[in-house]
Order: structure tokens, then C-alpha cells, then sequence
């Protein structure tokens, strides 16, 4: 099952590090990262989600935990939780796919940030499979090219994530 | 307030620590730190021979002491040379901090020379790693590094220190921090109370018991309380290779110790037990062989301070996060005015359990008659009997390490200290060494093997110049012998490289260096060259013992199989 853990971590040089370290040292899955300040800054947070059956996901957290880098963390997916993610896309708008293009932004509430005569820059924001039916939707228009930022979240209601 | 310089912090932290000795190697980045030294004498500088046999030294002295081991080295291939003691102090918890000077900061990213980011090579095998970013930082740092390291699950911490943070010319308010704290670390005190009284409640009623204990009852420093709690409820315990002596080996309750080579009792009882209580082991893979065929009949207590290490490879019914110490007096005091509540089938067990021993009683091997090869189980049983048991012992990695656990008797705790996880060859003599110097009037033993010894034989030089009297039993097979029994087993007896066609005449290297060296090829003259080599109290002494080269380790667990799969001898299996 896919999972999104939410990590609070020591804003210090190398701790990026250590959490991605360890992905790969065991052995384990990362499907996307997200990593940034937060308010105290001394405390970044980094969001990763990843794949793996009841054993792996507890073994995943209990080594993260075990970072001394690491402060708190949360698997979010354990509870309700919002996750969205922020995608910006460069798709090509010649003649009537301009339209359609504009169309189908629209639909998926995108909004068209840069304009070329021949090129639309489209920025999406959602859950991440909101954000694949996008690409689906765009890819016989003609993508040009893709940023994603991957998975941010947060829990919902007054559950919170803090020191 | 005192100002001092960050070389001068370091040696006065090291002092204020209570640091004795440090094992090290210099050069350019840590050269300022080395004056530091040079200027001071509350701390005992050991120069080795290559930073690894450092690592080793330290990591030996805290296996015997349980306080963290000390080493020095400097940037580049100083710093790397001491990668494999790491990771072998990593594998099997031992508290430790290595200090590693680093090129300038400004140097830093530019390829410099001797410039090697070592944070990032340790990074896998360390509990933790600091870069010094300001001298004024260096008191608090080191402290936090000598706190991680032996606090919660003890492991090895990198500090790397650029050469511009020593600096002579610039000096710091100097205050000894007494305490740190660290927000995002806090070790367990103690375990769930529900969670011991419910195991407790499985204990009383269980009715095949074992305990499985391991290196975590020895770095928590629980082996009394341990024993206390086993021989109140009068079962089975076998323990893990680095759990050897937590409990007293003599006593009728040991089983000894268990796994890949370990006793036929332990694991044919681990495979027949319905309850195993595991405090401090880690279910690893040469402890349960096949895991998904692991003691299929047993319900699992599982006891440990680190909460990755529980259901990791085997799956715990009661999962306890907590030091082995203070939970095992938890489940003594519960214990307490209580009595198992299936005394019948506890003593049908230990029948059954008495049975598997007298199996194997006087066929463990073949003891070799005057005029042949001796034996290298022999030669062990003879050394314990000359030393009554009392030795501080090191290892190498080999058969001779297994014959080593085998057949010296272990009654107390941190006495046998091999490298478990990692299997370092080359880490038996430097860490004999390390225990040397803080145990003068121990007698300190490394058995090691012809193969292992030439990987970290150059200390030599460094236990002349240290007087270092340690004993070297060099079981001489005249081959890898591990792996010349792999080869046997798994490979038609084709022995590729695992000869040693080139020995050294081991004699004469050793009196090369001014210590005595005696060479044993006869019966007759094993326990004599023991007796002779052990009247030399303070003086190192090799002893180049030829035993038989076909000899295998039995038992030895069939791969894939059970823990009660074994080959026996080289005819018999279970
Ligand atoms: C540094 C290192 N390299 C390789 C090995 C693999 N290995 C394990 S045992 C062994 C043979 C050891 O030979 P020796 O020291 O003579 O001991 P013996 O088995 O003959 O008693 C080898 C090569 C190892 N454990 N460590
Ligand atoms: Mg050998």
C-alpha cells in the first residue's frame, strides 16, 4: 500500500541525507520527497511517500525514528488527511489545441501561468491522482515537459504535527 | 573563564570526559590536535600501526569496560583506514567516537588533498556523525558524541573536525558541559509494564521454555539481574555469540550458545520450545537460519532497546521497547513468590533437553592421538584449562573463532569479544591490545588464525613500543580454513585461494620484534608451551600451534533449513 509519512527534522546540513541514505541502504521504496522549511527554523519538514506491506511501512518508521536527525513524524495515511501536490506543465498550443488546452485547464481547475505562441505553461495543483489524469487528459496535445514537487500533506482537523 | 584553542578543548574535554586512553594515527589535519596532546599528559596517546587496528583497540576496550573507546585519525586515508572498525563497531553496538581531522573549510568541496568526506562515507554505519562547523561549538559536540554513542543502542560516532577549527592562534571560552540534551533523541528508561506482565504471565506458563539472550543484556549490563530471573524460574537459556557469558557457561542451565555453529542442545531446543523470551538478540541470520521455518511451534517475547530491531526478520507476539536491565527486574519483581504453573512439563523439557545433550556428549569431535595433527578444539580446551576460564579472549573470523566460542567456558560477561556481525579478519590482535592496556593483570588472549593475523600483524611494532603483553594462539591451518570448509561442502573440495602456500616462518617474525614466539607441533608439547607462555606474565607471546587443516566446525546448520537442520560431523545430520 502506498503511504505518506510526514517528518519534522533537525534543520541541520546532512539530515537530508540521512533520511534518503537510509531509503536506499534497506532497501526501501521512495516514490517522491518533498522537503522545505517550516516556521521554526529550526525544523524543516519532509514528506515522502512510499510502497510497501504492514512490515515494511513499520520498519520504514521505526528506523526513521531512530535518526537522531529526526524529530517527530506521522504516517499520515493512517488518518484523514489532505495531501496535495503542485505540478507545473509545458504543453504545446498551435491553432485549436490553444482551445483545448484552455478547455481541458478548466476542467482540472489549472490555471495557464505563461503564455508562448506556441507553448502553454499549465500549473495543477491536487492530489497526485488528480495530477496524473491531467498528464492523461494533456498527453495528445503533446507534452513538452513536466516539474512536480511530489507529495505534500497535512491531517485533518486539530490533530498537529508539532515539537 | 578559560580561553583555549579548539586542539586545546579537544584534549581537555578528553581528560574531563575521563578519557584514559586514545588509540590513533597522525597527519596534516590533525596536527594541531596532536600538539594539543603533545602538551598535556592526563591522556594516553597509543600510536598504532594503521587506523584500523585504532578502531579495533577501542572498540576492544569497550567491549570489555562498556564506556566508549576513543580514536584519532586524520583526513583522507586516515579517516578511511578506519572504515572497517566502524562498521565493525557499528554491527554489534559498541560504544565509540572517532575524531577525524578534515582538511580546511575553505577547502572543503575543492578536491583538496587529502580531502575525503568522511561523514558521507560513515554515514550507513554510524549511529550518528557531527561536522564541527566552530570551534566554540567543539565542548558541547563532543559531548553529544560521547552520549550518543554509549546511551539507548550504543554504536560508533564520527566527529569531523577541519583543520581550521584547531587553530592555535584562535581561542574559546572553555566549560566542561556536564549534561546534554538532545530534543530528538530520548532512549526508553523502561519497558510497557502491560506489556512485561503479560510475559510474565506466558513465562509461568510455559511449558518448553528458552531464553535467547544476546549482546544487549551485555551492553545494557543486565547479565546479574538476568541470572537472577533464569535461574529463578529454572529454565533452558542459550545465548548469542556476543551474549556469551551474560550467563555463567558452567552452570546446568546454559545450554551455550546458539545458531550457525553454535550447541546441538541450544538449537534443537530453540526449534522444539513453545516459548522463547529474546532480550537483547536480534534474530539475525545466523542465529535462525530459515526464518520462515524459525521454531514453528513457539509464541516470541521479544525485549529490546532499539524498536527496529523487534519483528525486523521474525515476528514478536509480545514486543517489549525497553534496556534489558530495568525490564528484567521489572519481570523479577513479577516473578517474585511465584512458580511456573506446569512443573511436570518443564521437567518432561528438561529430560528431553538432557537427552539432546547426552547425544552429542564426547562426540563433539575427535580428540587426535600422540603422533598425529592436534586438534584445534584441543588446543582451545587446553588454553581454558590453563587459564581457568578467566582470560579476557579475542577472535579473529574463521573456524578458529567458532572453536574459540565452542570450547573456551565463558562464566562471566564482556571476557569473549569477537566480531559478530561485521566478521572482521584482522579485528582479534588490536582489539586484545586495547583490553591489554587497561587490564595489565588480565591475562589477554587473541586466537586467531594464520590467515586473519597477517591482515593487522604490524601492531606488533605498536605492542613493543607500548609494552603491550598480550598472548597470541595462532591456530596454524595452514589455509583459510572457513572457507576451505565452505569450498569442501559447497564446492567439491575445489579450494580456490583459500591456501596460504607463502607463510611467514612466524618465528622469526615475532622475535624480528623482540618477543618470544613458540612453535607447537606435538601433543606433548601443547600444555607446556601454554604453561611456559602464561608465566611470562607482561610479555607478549605467540604461539604458532599447527593443527590439523581437514578439521570442520560442527554443528553447522544446513542453509535454508530449521534451527534444528545441522551436519553434525562429516558423516552424520539431524
Ligand atoms: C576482512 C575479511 N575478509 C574476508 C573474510 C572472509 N573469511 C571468513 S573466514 C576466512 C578465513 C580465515 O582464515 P584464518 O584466519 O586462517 O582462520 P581459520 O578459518 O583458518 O581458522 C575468510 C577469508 C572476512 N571474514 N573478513
Ligand atoms: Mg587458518
Amino acid at each position: 500500500m502506498r503511504h505518506i509519512i510526514s517528518i519534522l527534522m533537525e534543520n541541520e546540513p546532512g539530515a537530508l541525507s540521512r533520511v534518503v541514505g537510509l531509503f536506499s541502504q534497506r532497501n526501501f521504496n521512495i516514490e517522491s520527497l518533498n522537503v522545505a522549511p517550516t516556521e521554526d527554523s529550526t525544523l524543516s519538514r519532509l514528506t515522502v511517500t512510499t510502497v510497501g506491506d504492514d512490515r515494511v511501512i513499520e520498519q520504514i518508521t521505526k528506523h526513521l525514528n531512530k535518526l537522531i536527525d529526526v524529530v517527530k513524524l506521522v504516517d499520515l495515511t493512517e488518518g484523514n488527511h489532505i495531501e496535495r501536490e503542485l505540478m507545473l506543465v509545458k504543453v504545446k498550443a498551435l491553432g485549436a489545441q490553444r482551445d483545448e488546452v484552455k478547455r481541458t485547464a478548466d476542467i482540472f481547475r489549472a490555471q495557464i501561468v505563461d503564455v508562448t505562441p506556441s507553448v502553454y505553461t499549465v500549473q495543477i495543483t491536487g492530489d497526485a491522482g488528480k495530477l496524473d489524469a491531467f498528464l492523461q487528459a494533456m498527453a495528445p496535445i503533446g507534452i513538452l515537459e513536466v516539474a512536480r514537487t511530489g507529495v505534500s500533506g497535512i491531517s485533518r482537523g486539530d490533530k498537529i504535527l508539532s515539537l | 573563564m578559560e580561553l583555549l584553542s579548539g586542539a586545546d578543548m579537544i584534549a581537555r574535554f578528553l581528560k574531563d570526559e575521563g578519557v584514559e586512553y586514545i588509540y590513533g594515527y597522525p597527519g596534516g589535519a590533525a596536527l594541531h590536535i596532536y600538539d594539543a596532546l603533545f602538551r598535556q599528559d592526563d591522556v594516553k596517546h597509543i600510536l598504532v600501526r594503521h587506523e584500523q587496528a585504532a578502531t579495533h583497540a577501542a572498540d576492544g576496550y569497550a567491549r570489555a569496560s562498556g564506556k566508549p573507546g576513543t580514536v584519532l585519525v586524520t583526513s583522507g586515508p586516515g579517516a578511511t583506514n578506519a572504515v572497517t572498525g566502524i562498521a565493525t563497531a557499528y554491527m554489534d553496538s559498541i560504544p565509540m567516537v572517532v575524531l577525524c581531522g578534515q582538511v580546511a573549510s575553505h577547502l572543503i568541496g575543492e578536491d583538496a588533498f587529502q580531502e575525503t568526506d568522511i561523514v558521507g562515507v560513515t554515514r550507513p554505519i554510524v549511529k550518528h556523525s557531527f561536522s564541527i562547523r566552530h570551534p566554540s561549538e567543539i565542548p558541547t559536540v563532543l559531548k553529544k558524541a560521547y552520549y550518543l554513542a554509549a546511551s539507548g543502542r550504543p554504536g560508533p560516532v564520527v566527529v569531523d573536525i577541519p583543520k581550521d577549527m584547531t587553530a592555535p592562534t584562535e581561542r574559546y571560552e572553555y566549560v566542561y558541559p556536564k549534561k546534554v540534551k538532545l530534543r530528538s533523541y530520548n532512549p526508553v528508561t523502561r519497558g510497557h509494564t502491560g506489556q512485561i506482565k503479560k510475559a510474565v504471565e506466558m513465562m509461568l506458563k510455559a511449558r518448553r521454555p528458552v531464553f535467547y539472550t544476546g549482546g544487549g543484556v551485555v551492553t545494557g549490563q543486565a547479565c546479574e539481574g538476568l541470572t537472577d530471573l533464569v535461574q529463578r524460574l529454572g529454565y533452558p537459556i542459550t545465548t548469542t555469540l556476543m551474549g556469551i557469558g551474560a550467563y555463567p557457561q558452567s552452570d546446568r542451565q546454559s545450554l551455550g550458545w546458539l545458531g550457525m555453529h553454535g550447541s546441538y542442545e541450544s538449537n534443537m531446543a530453540m526449534h522444539h520450545a513453545d516459548l522463547i523470551v529474546a532480550i537483547g538478540a536480534r534474530f539475525d541470520d545466523r542465529v535462525t537460519n530459515n526464518t520462515s521455518k524459525f521454531c514453528p511451534t513457539a509464541k516470541i517475547i521479544h525485549v529490546d532497546i532499539d524498536p527496529s530491531s523487534i519483528s525486523k526478520t521474525v515476528r514478536a507476539d509480545v514486543p517489549i521497547v525497553g534496556p534489558a536491565g530495568s525490564v528484567i527486574d521489572e519481570m523479577i519483581s513479577l516473578v517474585q513468590g511465584r512458580e511456573p504453573a506446569n512443573p511436570d512439563a518443564l521437567s518432561e523439557w528438561w529430560d528431553k533437553i538432557e537427552g539432546w545433550r547426552e547425544e552429542r556428549r564426547g562426540k563433539l569431535y575427535d580428540p587426535s592421538e600422540p603422533g598425529e595433527p592436534l586438534k584445534p578444539q584441543q588446543v582451545v580446551e587446553t588454553l581454558c584449562r590453563v587459564t581457568r576460564g578467566e582470560a579476557f579472549v579475542t577472535t579473529d573470523v574463521g573456524q578458529h573463532q567458532m572453536f574459540a566460542a565452542q570450547y573456551y567456558k565463558f562464566d562471566k560477561p564482556n571476557r569473549f569479544i569477537t566480531s559478530g556481525g561485521l566478521g572482521t579478519m584482522g579485528f582479534g590482535f588490536p582489539a586484545a591490545m586495547g583490553i591489554k592496556l587497561s587490564y595489565p593483570d588480565d591475562d589477554v588472549i587473541c586466537i586467531t588464525g594464520e590467515g586473519s593475523f597477517q591482515m593487522m600483524m604490524q601492531e606488533l611494532s605498536t605492542c613493543k613500543q607500548f609494552g603491550v603483553g598480550v598472548k597470541i594462539v595462532n591456530l596454524n591451518n595452514g589455509s583459510l580454513g572457513m572457507v576451505r570448509q565452505w569450498q569442501d561442502l559447497n564446492y567439491k573440495s575445489r579450494h580456490a585461494h583459500s591456501y596460504m602456500e607463502s607463510l611467514p616462518d612466524f618465528q622469526k617474525l615475532i622475535e624480528a620484534y623482540g618477543f618470544t614466539a613458540l612453535k607447537v607441533e606435538r601433543h606433548e608439547d601443547l600444555e607446556p608451551a601454554l604453561e611456559r607462555a602464561f608465566a611470562h606474565k607482561d610479555e607478549l607471546v605467540f604461539l604458532d600451534i599447527y593443527v590439523d587443516p581437514r578439521e570442520h566446525v560442527y554443528p553447522m546448520q544446513v542453509p535454508l533449513g530449521s534451527m534444528r537442520d545441522m551436519l553434525l560431523s562429516k558423516t552424520e545430520r539431524t
